[in-house]
């Protein structure tokens, strides 16, 4: 027995001959514990969902292995893996209703009636469905689809429930009220899920690991906190985080004790030698040129920072974004209280060491986060 | 409420009018004319008022056929089972051949399929005689002129690409998703085909059998050429009227009346599928 739910191991996927069709997924592999709640986190085409169908084997695997609760699966039909899965098109069988639909999902496993009824009842209600079940697919909102093709999903007893986009289609509110309760569905049932989403905000708030992906390959694969304070590249980096992580290339150089971190456009980011940690100042000093890297709620404005010039400034409701012309690009800065200031005010900015992401220049994968290695 | 006004009523009464009977006219002549006997049909000019008569359709059933120059016997009630019997197999078996075919070609994408689907798809741009030739010294080689299976199987020439094709586009339609919502629920493909894949793709295969159906039905030159009097459907036993005393036109007319109220009825009440059939894209969402 292992207590792995699902072990990836050197994946590939072409579409098309293999090693000369289009390379979707590029030798992955991960392994997911049993209980888990993965998000694949991507762009359109990262190819998240070929492996997600790859998983449940609608799609072939052109190399590698893939197991599901210590068994080897991607040679079974999807009948044998016993995987549940949602579909991002619903995919509901237009004859039947609401109610049949998720029931239906219950067939093969051949449970008294009662307790069919039972189960539908409780999902029903989880997700708010509860008033349509008699009715049919083509007569409800594609949220309300949405809803029961993911009730239909976890309502089986699987090793593996994959959820394919399973919220785009529900409108804010109900989607935060959803994510809550369906979280604590799948813990309370010990469930191991994998979710896939373009969305950060429902990985982040679902998910006890994202594996993020990109151009078919996986970049990261950690929890939400440490990809989000130690992102593995610059991919991660700018790709997780609302607004995105303010990224500047960089000469490293050194005057008088300092550390220059210079910009374009004659900027420099200035510090103490001892302000970095000793591996840290090691790794910058070795190198000439990287890429630093910023949240935008750790970019301060102070009286003796960097000249920026405020190029947008916009109050949400609860924090301000000012975005600034910055050493040759712009750079995003978020302050919670509401901030006055007017287009083409002169403000300076400083960065706090701590704060600073370091990336290899050429290959882009991470150096430093803060006083830390990478 | 859609307002129209009393003038735009009428207008559109007359047109919705003249459209019915220019489409009618033929059908309800035809009706007329199995009623009446030679005479009354060839007087000059043509009158509406006639004393109908049933001697038609007596001479049709009863198969002897009284003309001036005696009694003939046209094998029309034979020729009539011929029609049935030959387009009614032909579509069964060009359903069964061509439905599973069809999901295939929509579904696995092979090395290829789109080749094979097109030549199927071909036959029917050759023209028929084309084909009937050739075909017609390899059934008299093989033994199967003049027998029903030959003639079942140069039918499935008309049957089995459009349903092929038909059918290909419903199943198409149809997401693949949704077939997969069902796999992964535990069932094999099989099971898959037969409980969602077909039942969805139901108004369509309805819609295609009917098609193919009718196509058999008014098939005339595979039969004319490869089948003789008694395995002859109703389209070729029709010459028979052409006797050496004149064409017995009232007769002919009971004749198409007879042979088109099974098409008929079948459109009738397939109506309904034919609709729904065509609306299947409200499946999708």
């Amino acid at each position: 027995m292992s207590a792995s739910a699902l072990i990836i191991s050197g994946v590939d996927k072409f579409y098309g001959p293999i090693d000369r069709g289009v390379h979707a997924v590029q030798n992955l592999t991960m392994e997911i514990g049993k209980g888990e709640i993965v998000a694949l986190l991507g762009s359109s085409g990262c190819g998240k969902t070929s492996t997600l169908r790859m998983i449940a084997g609608f799609e072939e695997v052109s190399r590698g292995s893939i197991s599901v609760a210590g068994r080897q699966v991607h040679k079974l039909p999807p009948v044998k893996r016993n995987v549940a899965m949602a579909f991002e098109g619903y995919s509901l069988y237009p004859p039947l209703t609401v109610r049949e639909n998720m029931a239906f999902a219950l067939k093969a496993a051949r449970l008294p009636k009662s307790e069919v009824d039972a189960k539908v009842a409780s999902i029903a209600k989880l997700l708010e469905i509860e008033d349509i079940l008699e009715r049919y697919p083509s007569s409800i909102s594609g949220g309300q689809q949405q809803r029961a093709s993911l009730g239909r999903a976890l309502i089986r007893e699987a090793d593996l429930h994959l959820l394919d986009e399973p919220m785009g289609q529900l409108e804010p509110q109900l989607r935060a009220v959803l994510r809550g309760r369906i979280k604590h569905f799948i813990k309370e049932r010990g469930l191991t899920a994998i979710l896939v989403t373009h969305d950060q905000t429902e990985a982040n708030a679902l998910a006890d690991r994202i594996a993020v992906m990109e151009g078919g390959v996986l970049q990261q694969f950690d929890t939400p906190d440490r990809i989000k304070q130690r992102p593995a590249n610059l991919f991660t980096g700018t790709f997780v985080g609302e607004p995105p992580m303010n990224v500047f290339e960089a000469y490293v150089g050194t005057t008088a004790g300092k550390i220059n971190l210079r910009l374009p456009d004659g900027l420099s980011l200035d510090y103490d030698k001892e302000a970095f940690s000793a591996p840290v100042r090691d790794e910058l000093l070795n190198r000439e040129r990287v890429v630093i890297g910023v949240r935008p709620y750790a970019v301060r404005r102070s009286k003796d920072g960097v000249p920026a010039t405020v190029s947008a400034n916009q109050w949400l409701g609860d924090q301000t974004h000012i975005a600034a012309d910055f050493a040759g690009g712009s750079l995003v800065l978020v302050e919670h209280d509401r901030t006055r200031l007017e287009l083409g005010a002169p403000i300076k900015v400083s960065i706090d060491p701590k704060n600073l992401h370091v990336f290899d220049q050429a290959s882009g994968n991470a150096i430093s986060h803060g006083m830390e290695l990478a | 409420m859609q307002h129209t006004s009393l003038l735009e009523r009428i207008l559109r009464g007359i047109a919705l009018t003249l459209v019915v009977i220019f489409f009618m006219f033929p059908i309800v002549w035809i009706f007329m004319m199995s009623f009446q006997t030679n005479e009354t049909i060839l007087r000059i000019p043509p009158q509406l008022v006639f004393e109908p008569t049933l001697a038609n359709y007596t001479a049709l059933i009863t198969g002897k056929l009284t003309t001036a120059a005696g009694t003939l016997d046209i094998a029309f009630m034979r020729n009539l089972w011929n029609s049935v019997f030959l387009s009614v197999t032909s579509v069964a078996v060009a359903l069964l051949l061509g439905v599973p075919a069809a999901y295939a070609f929509a579904r696995h994408k092979f090395r290829g399929s789109e080749d094979i689907a097109f030549t199927l798809l071909s036959f029917r741009f050759a023209p028929a005689l084309l084909v009937l030739l050739p075909l017609t010294l390899y059934f008299q080689k093989l033994g199967l002129a003049n027998t029903y299976i030959g003639l079942i199987w140069v039918y499935q020439l008309i049957c089995l690409p459009l349903i092929l094709w038909i059918v290909r586009g419903y199943f198409e339609d149809i997401p693949a998703d949704i077939e997969y919502a069902y796999r992964i629920a535990g069932h094999s493909w099989f099971a898959t085909f037969r409980k969602i894949a077909l039942p969805l793709a139901g108004p369509g295969i309805a819609a295609a059998g009917l098609l193919a159906f009718i196509f058999a039905w008014n098939n005339f030159v595979f039969a004319l050429v490869l089948a003789s009097a008694d395995k002859q459907p109703v389209t070729v036993g029709a010459l028979a009227f052409i006797t050496s005393s004149g064409i017995q036109y009232g007769q002919i007319s009971a004749a198409i009346v007879l042979s088109i109220t099974p098409t008929l009825a079948l459109a009738l009440y397939a109506q309904r599928y034919l609709v729904e059939g065509l609306s299947l894209g409200a499946v999708k969402g």
